[in-house]
């Protein structure tokens, strides 16, 4: 369970990363905590689960891909953990997940494909499906990015 | 452009960041090169927009919170109001236009349940708005956005 501080600290760690020699001492500072308390905290997250991942995330567009496609894929349930640890492994899927399947909208696995084009997305999908064997699926690609940010957990309760 | 030791640092900083005292100057020795250096590259590259964020990314479901991808139909001449109140919601974090009969799709974490279906209904009596999907997902086989430059 996730005691008082522990939302504080998730919270003021959402904030912009210090770029200096002691972030965590600065962060913990602000915090009000010691950096040894800090760090021993953030490592237990880590080993909990709770972080899934200390580091950067680029903007892909100025890395140079700069084409996306959300790829939906009918899966028949006997085929689902195969194909979803396959598609996991392929370096150009950021995301792979199973979603429920509503009456109105059969697709169940749902794969976002990054290339540096729009016909490099099609060619990999078309590849995934080759060596899958899976034929019904489509892509989505986006025209505009309405908004991309950041989730903000516990904010309410501490900004 | 990207030099190869930006790439060096933007590969490593994507897998990776100490969590320890100094961890830029962690980083910098692995990469056989300074701390001061670091630091000078990583604020060039955030400043121009490279970087979107550093720090740690929180699994949603750990941390108690319910998640789910939402499908929209919305008529073309509604599509910018219904975006624009999508928008609104901190709970909102990616929002965008596709290319299919369901024509915006967007991310929704909500601590609740009740939530979650509170932002649903309004969204789904919004003019224009032909049908709603709301699909959470079931398993997750992969979440690692990262770039091998």
């Amino acid at each position: 369970m996730l005691d008082a501080l522990d939302k504080k600290i998730i919270c003021m760690m959402q904030d912009e990363f210090p770029l200096v020699e002691n972030p965590y001492q600065e962060i913990a500072d602000k915090i009000g905590i010691s950096e040894d308390e800090l760090l021993k905290r953030l490592t237990s997250y880590k080993e909990t689960g709770k972080i899934r991942k200390m580091g950067a995330v680029l903007r892909h567009r100025e890395v140079g891909y700069r084409s996306n496609a959300l790829c939906l894929w009918i899966v028949p349930k006997e085929r689902l953990e195969e194909i979803g640890s396959f598609m996991a492994k392929n370096p150009e899927i950021s995301h792979c997940y199973d979603r429920v399947v509503v009456p109105d909208w059969q697709y169940n696995l749902y794969t976002m494909v990054h290339a540096h084009s729009r016909e490099e997305c099609k060619e990999i999908a078309a590849r995934l499906a080759e060596k899958t064997g899976l034929t019904e699926y489509t892509m989505l690609f986006s025209v505009k990015e309405w908004k991309k940010t950041s989730m903000r957990y516990f904010h309410d309760e501490h900004k | 452009m990207l030099s190869a030791f930006d790439k060096s640092l933007l590969n490593m900083l994507q897998t990776d960041l100490p969590i320890a005292k100094r961890p830029f100057a962690v980083l910098a020795e692995r990469l056989g090169t300074e701390e001061a250096v670091v630091l000078e590259r990583l604020t060039w590259l955030k400043e121009n927009g490279y970087i979107r964020r550093i720090g740690p990314f929180f699994d949603s479901v750990a941390l108690g919170y319910t998640g789910t991808l939402v499908a929209v139909n919305v008529e073309e001449e509604y599509l910018e109001a219904v975006a624009q109140k999508i928008n609104e919601y901190v709970e909102i974090t990616h929002n965008y236009e596709r290319e299919s009969e369901y024509n915006l799709w967007f991310t929704l974490l909500t601590p609740t349940l009740e939530r979650q279906k509170e932002i649903l209904d309004t969204i789904e009596k919004q003019k224009g708005v032909r049908r709603l999907l709301s699909l959470p997902t079931t398993k997750k086989f992969k979440i690692s956005v990262q770039f091998k430059l």
